[in-house]
């Protein structure tokens, strides 16, 4: 897939901007805090509906305006032109146009463009809690099967509903407290029913990962040692175990049977402490990715350069896992190459030129050993702007 | 802001579910420049409904009476019982005219959150009808989100023992659309949910 044009109106810096995109590297240059990194920002939002930086659209939107309209204009691999048009605000209610069309839910529009973007945040990824890991996967799934990103908000729900009663039942004592909890079964039910199905696409995209982050990292890393994913359910050990969930066969869904009942056995073993903390203690919003470098967990071993390389790493193998299924990603590198010794550096070019199209951000252009477009950002009256180089120019 | 009275109107039809500040505005001014009679009847009716209609006793669907039309229409077959979370989920499943049954109106769907558990909803009633009534088969048709399959599956784990047989809708496709337009949840649904095609 390629980006073939972007246009903001009040986003962030921009007041209005259009840039079009060629196929290959692009390369946005211009100091710090000229308006770049909200050129991918607003990629990515109309890409997952999130974005890196922020929770929640309002910061979105440039200051003292009322609305920010982002216009993406993609190319699939099978050559059709497709759009996304999104209305973003604070307070109101964001509007979203896929190919002209209003859509029903902002999830509808999830996947439509798939992009990967790693930014030095993204060291979370090793280093941070559970939670980055469980956010990254879930993104990852969220681009490549849409109904996930369903499943995860009806997760969500049940889980904020069951929380609820359990928080009401605390405290109370005898018939008061069961009278409180009367329909946790129900919704003990309808947790492990959305929480099989996430966990169940969770191992499968850590399998998928494997093979491709191990690649990365060899080609990244100054010490190719293996790296090792696992997914670690606090539904029972044994799910992230290949040899346990499958038997027999290779297949790389797990038996989602199988999942649920783990997933009621770990509930019901918990129910007591569950019941004195009024908070639900197992399912998929408490587990974690494992990672490992080499016989060590990552998380608290790794090197600086050893956790820069495994983030980017795992970031640049879900385009594979991405492009299993549908279009090709479009990658988005912010910031990256500034972090790098000349060595990464010339590592991570190498490992560019296998995307389709790569949106790098840079301070310094000799910071990208990359050939390609150059679109100069600049920052005046706080107002950015873009202009792209002449392309015989950039060569 | 406009003074007095044209303001208290527009605020007050601000109030109202799906009208925003602007078409509560445009509603105002609509009816200052109607026809005085327009506008009288539009008020008659709403204070009509207020005095007059109120829940049928035995099935919570709005009506005019103490028991609702559906409710009297001897005509209706009193085996099937369809159980729905508001009163315009009884008027969409009587457009069908697929269903030739009675109702009953629960009141809303089980929601912690929002404070709603088994007795704010007409449960109790619900259960006294199939001691009264002859109801063979309860049909569940809460609406296919979390609380709606929550608000069934209580349901059906507590009428379990009570020698009734209750069904659920199927959720599936839309029909006269295309499998290619079809958002991934519904057809996936549609896919667990697929039958036997009959001879």
């Amino acid at each position: 897939m390629q980006l073939v044009d972007l246009s903001l109106r009040d986003v962030r810096s921009y007041a209005q901007a259009s840039i079009t995109f060629g196929p290959g590297v692009t390369v946005l240059v211009g100091p710090n805090a000229q308006g770049k990194t909200n050129l991918l920002e607003a990629v990515l939002r109309a890409a997952t509906g999130g974005s890196h930086r922020v929770a929640g659209d309002g910061p979105l939107v440039r200051a003292g305006a009322e609305l920010g309209v982002i216009r993406s204009t993609m190319r699939t691999d099978e050559g059709r032109r497709r759009t996304i048009e999104l209305e973003v605000g604070t307070g109101r209610r964001t509007r979203t146009r896929v190919d002209g069309q209003d859509v029903r839910r902002a999830s509808d529009a999830l996947g439509v463009l798939r992009v990967v973007l790693f930014a030095p945040e993204d060291v979370a990824l090793v280093r941070g809690d559970p939670g980055e890991r469980r956010r990254f996967l879930d993104e990852l799934l969220g681009q490549r099967r849409p109904a996930y990103a369903a499943a995860r908000s009806d997760y969500e729900r049940a889980l904020r509903q069951r929380n609820q009663l359990l928080k009401q039942a605390r405290g109370l004592r005898g018939s008061a407290a069961d009278a409180a909890v009367g329909t946790i079964d129900v919704w003990t039910e309808q947790l492990i029913s959305y929480g099989t199905q996430l966990i169940a696409a969770r191992v499968a995209a850590v399998r998928a990962l494997r093979r491709p982050t191990d690649a990365f990292y060899r080609d990244l890393a100054d010490r190719p040692e293996p790296i090792r994913l696992r997914y670690r359910s606090t539904a029972g050990e044994q799910i992230g175990d290949d040899e346990a969930a499958d038997p027999d066969t290779s297949t790389t869904i797990p038996d989602p049977g199988w999942i649920a009942a783990s997933l009621r056995a770990a509930l019901a073993e918990v129910a007591g402490d569950e019941r004195r903390r009024g908070v639900t203690l197992v399912g998929p919003h408490r587990d974690d990715l494992e990672l490992s470098i080499g016989a060590l967990p990552a998380k608290g071993y790794s090197s600086h350069g050893e956790a820069w390389s495994l983030a980017l790493a795992l970031k640049l193998a879900t385009y594979e896992v991405l492009a299993e299924v549908g279009d090709r990603p479009i990658v988005l590198l912010d910031d990256v190459f500034a972090e790098l010794d000349t060595t990464r550096r010339a590592r991570l070019a190498a490992a560019c030129l296998r995307f389709d199209q790569v949106l790098v951000t840079a301070a310094v252009e000799e910071d990208v050993p990359l050939e390609g477009a150059r679109v100069d950002v600049r920052l005046e009256d706080g107002v950015s702007s873009v202009t792209p180089r002449d392309t015989q120019e950039a060569g | 802001m406009y003074e007095g009275a044209i303001q208290d109107l527009i605020d007050e039809l601000g109030r109202l579910p799906g009208v925003g500040p602007k078409s509560a505005q445009r509603i105002a001014f609509h009816l200052m420049q109607a026809e005085p009679a327009d506008a009288r009847r539009l008020a008659d009716a709403i204070t009509t409904v207020k005095d007059t209609v109120r829940f049928c006793a035995r099935c919570f669907n709005v009506s005019e009476a103490e028991h609702c039309r559906i409710c009297q229409d001897q005509r209706r077959d009193g085996t099937l019982l369809c159980v729905v979370e508001e009163a315009r989920d009884v008027q969409a499943i009587e457009r069908t005219r697929e269903f030739r049954g009675r109702y009953h109106v629960l009141g809303g769907a089980i929601s912690p959150i929002d404070g709603v558990g088994p007795d704010e909803l007409h449960i109790a009633e619900l259960i006294r009808r199939l001691d009264d009534e002859p109801v063979e088969e309860l049909i569940l048709a809460t609406n296919p989100n979390v609380e709606g399959e929550a608000t069934a599956s209580y349901l059906s784990r507590l009428l379990e023992h009570l020698g009734v047989r209750v069904t659920r809708l199927a959720s599936g496709l839309p029909v006269g659309g295309d499998l290619d337009y079809a958002d991934e949840v519904t057809l996936g649904r549609a896919f667990s949910g697929r039958r036997e095609l009959g001879a």
